[in-house]
């Protein structure tokens, strides 16, 4: 699982059938100290996050696991909403 | 399975329902010699990690989810399944 921050939303009319209905959304990954790394990824929502929240994602075949219908096709998945910011505490040790 | 040090916790309220009571971690990947490597990860405790902790992070999902909430089959794919006590390299000639 990674930190993201959701920077926008993805619209397909056009999508694989068990994808109807989900919330596709733009994110970037995150290093500790919440600064953008590496590029940005297209994630399926399952929590209701939105457009600037600070998210964590799940990757690979574990990404469908949310989802009622196991074969829904993704390998990258938001399954959590960080409180704020501040929730995410560090140690400099 | 990586090698990481716990740098923080993460505190998140809406989340997927199989990580209530689970203690989501913030990890740094390093190297065998302790250097950061790589993305941050992040991964439920399983073994009661502390921050600064070299631990050692399996990314296999049904192995994860069975070590950190007893059950296979959760969005997770990351968890922590050892701390550290030390890693023994051979010196360099």
């Amino acid at each position: 699982m990674q930190l993201a921050r959701v920077i926008g939303t993805v619209v397909a009319t056009v999508k694989n059938e068990s994808l109807e209905g989900r919330k596709l959304l733009v994110v970037q990954t995150l290093n500790k100290d919440l600064e953008p790394s590496g590029k940005p990824l297209v994630a399926v929502d399952s929590v209701g996050a939105g457009v600037g929240e600070l998210v964590f994602w799940c990757r690979g075949k574990e990404a469908s696991f949310p989802f009622k219908r196991e074969d829904t096709p993704t390998d990258c998945t938001i399954i959590g909403i960080v409180d704020s910011d501040a929730h995410v505490t560090r140690s400099s040790r | 399975m990586i090698l990481a040090r716990v740098v923080g916790n993460i505190v998140a309220t809406k989340k997927n329902q199989r990580y209530e009571g689970a203690s989501v971690m913030l990890c740094q990947q390093v190297t065998p010699e302790g250097d950061e490597t790589a993305n941050t990860v992040i991964a439920l405790n399983a073994v009661d990690a502390g921050v600064g902790d070299m631990v050692l992070i399996v990314q296999e999902g049904w192995g994860a989810s069975t070590a950190s909430t007893g059950k296979p089959g959760a969005a997770i794919d990351s968890a922590i399944v050892g701390v550290v006590d030390y890693v023994d390299l051979l010196k360099d000639e």
